[in-house]
């Protein structure tokens, strides 16, 4: 029967296609299983509070802490966004406001398209021209002024050499830098003339008009979008491996080598010869998992959905 | 000085400011750039792309083994990816439609793009390298393809409701069923949108290293056999960017700009059809 045939296919097609969104769900809770299943022997050896706060990572002696790359992912990502969002922001203002209009199409996919460089560039150009660079030139400067302020100054001590935390995060933030420009223009971009407009026939000036209303009307966008290149900075990994020295300590000063979760993996995981080692690694994926899980949640739902709404 | 001076003078201010910013953040990206290209530029060669890998410390030999290995591992990738994608962005858009199940399927496809990378490498070394004791380059296919799904739902579930709900209304007024609808009206009114998507997506994980080092590993030897470790473009650029042989290096420099060039093409690709499709 002719008609049968049709309907198996539209039987099967309909059941294949509902499968495979099913497999996106499958695919998460897997993954978040997979890893705890993973990471069990090390939870159970070294506890929740007990493996975060020990700054202890010893391989032959099989005694992990995750504190020193804790420290490491956290640190670096917070300063790259510190670096990152007032530079974008400010690409972010040039493009929509300030360039003259046979700009703002190139220079905007410039933008784009360097978010779409693979970050291994950016990682490899790290170590071989910005390290020797952060090392010769920016070193003196650094200890000149930033080190001789007070209360912070002891963070920018000490001889860097080349790589370490400091050059990692700043490596990081030209990395994700294209990607928050990129957001905070399209947000800047929703807010509707008119608004503006209204602003400018009442006599203000670009930057009252930015500061008074593109900036308050545009808010959540920015800040999601901000949260979302924090998670991304939190997961990069190969941006960082060759910059960060790693080293696992918690470093005195900033311009010393140190480690991030993503660089101790990247580094040791193929070389991990014990069961508690692998499971440790594996310990560290899982909260770099849930880590990043949570910046994206409070990211698209709290702010992002906001602004669709 | 008066209020109007004073507003005047700031305005000036941060306007210079954000000029600034956007050249100090412009000049960053252009140095990376220049870089590339004048190292990269300057390590091709014929042999880069025929040779045989090199032996530590010779200055013969070339990538042949990492761009086959790349090929491969990121073809894998799409065939697994693509359809799951698709099929997946098809219930969101055709069947789910706006009901909490499909909503809440987007809602995890979107955190499942932003989970980082290198997490979903060691999943994939957890079930597929732990299991069979060693690396092979099946289980890179599958990390870049789990990273691919997410993004081709999206456009695809985007691209698939701009369809307009009459098209579908004719078909079914004719006597077709729903498969029929979506083989032969929704996908043809849809597919430049969805073959944009399919490109965009292959240009993001092109370039990945992360979820390829646990999985399919690295080889130092030309290999077709998707179940051994395999050399890829990005990982080999790690092994030699970090090896101390200055010709280990050059080659680095050459796979970095194959990489980009490869990545950037497929970018501008996407980008420019769905320029054409969206102008008219």
């Amino acid at each position: 029967m002719a008609k049968s045939r049709g309907f198996w296919a539209d039987w099967t097609f309909g059941k294949v296609a509902a499968l495979s969104a099913l497999l996106v769900v499958v695919i998460l809770i897997a993954l978040a299983v997979v890893l705890y299943g993973e990471s069990e022997l090390a939870i159970k050896t070294f506890g929740v509070w007990k493996f975060i706060t020990s700054t202890v990572w010893n391989p032959p002696m099989n005694k992990f802490g995750g504190a020193p790359a804790i420290f490491g992912s956290v640190v670096s990502t917070i300063i790259s966004i510190l670096i990152a969002v007032p530079v974008a922001i400010g690409v972010a203002i040039f493009l929509t406001e300030i360039a003259p209009h046979y700009l703002r199409a190139p220079v905007g996919v410039a933008i784009e398209l360097l978010a779409a460089i693979p970050s291994i560039i950016y990682g490899m150009w790290g170590l071989f021209f910005f390290a020797p660079f952060m090392r010769d030139k920016l070193q003196p400067v650094i200890h000149a002024t930033l080190g001789k302020l007070p209360l912070i100054g002891q963070w920018f001590e000490g001889y860097t050499p080349g790589i370490g935390l400091l050059t990692a995060s700043i490596v990081l933030s030209i990395m994700i830098l294209p990607y928050t420009a990129a957001i905070s223009r399209d947000s800047f971009k929703m807010v509707p003339d008119i608004l503006k407009e209204s602003a400018y026939a009442l006599g203000a000036t670009k930057w009252d008009v930015m500061k008074d209303v593109v900036i308050p009307y545009a808010k959540l966008g920015v800040v999601g979008g901000v949260i979302l290149s924090l998670g991304r900075a939190l997961g990069e990994t190969m941006a960082v491996t060759f910059v960060m020295g790693n080293q696992p300590v918690i470093p005195h000063s900033l311009l010393e080598p140190a480690t991030s979760i993503t660089v101790t993996l990247a580094n040791e995981f193929t070389e991990a010869d014990s069961d508690i080692y692998l499971s440790s690694l594996f310990y560290l994926a899982f909260i770099l998992f849930v880590m990043s899980f949570f910046v994206i949640v409070i990211g698209k739902f709290l702010f992002l959905k906001k602004v669709e709404r | 000085m008066d209020a109007v001076k004073r507003r005047k003078l700031v305005n000036g201010i941060v306007l210079i400011l954000s000029t600034l910013a956007a050249f100090f953040g412009l000049l960053w990206l252009f140095w990376i750039l220049g870089t590339l290209l004048y190292k990269g530029l300057g390590s091709l060669s014929w042999e880069v792309f025929v040779g045989d890998p090199p032996a530590p410390g010779d200055n013969t030999g070339g990538l042949k083994h990492a761009i086959v290995g790349q090929t491969i591992i990121v073809f894998l990738a799409t065939v697994i990816g693509i359809p799951i994608g698709i099929l997946a962005g098809t219930y969101l858009s055709e069947y789910g439609k706006g009901s909490r199940w499909a909503n809440f399927i987007r809602d995890l496809s979107d955190v499942m793009m932003s989970i980082p990378s290198i997490v979903v490498g060691t999943f994939i070394y957890a079930i597929m390298v732990k299991p069979f004791g060693h690396f092979m380059g099946l289980a890179g296919s599958v990390s870049l393809a789990i990273m691919m799904i997410p993004i081709i739902l999206r456009t695809t579930d985007d691209m698939l409701r701009m369809v307009p709900p009459e098209l579908r209304e004719a078909a079914y007024a004719l006597g077709a069923t729903k498969f029929k609808v979506i083989k032969d009206v929704v996908y043809r009114a849809a597919i430049t949108g969805i073959v944009t998507g399919v490109i965009l997506s292959v240009a993001r994980i092109g370039g990945e290293t992360a979820p390829l080092l646990f999985t399919s590993f690295n080889n130092n030897f030309f290999t077709l056999n998707i179940f051994q470790p395999m050399a890829s473009l990005t990982v080999t650029m790690y092994d030699y960017a970090m090896s101390p042989y200055k010709y280990w290096q050059d080659l680095a420099w050459a796979a970095a700009i194959i990489l980009t060039f490869g990545v950037l093409g497929a970018n501008i690709l996407g980008r420019v059809i769905a320029h054409y499709k969206f102008k008219k």
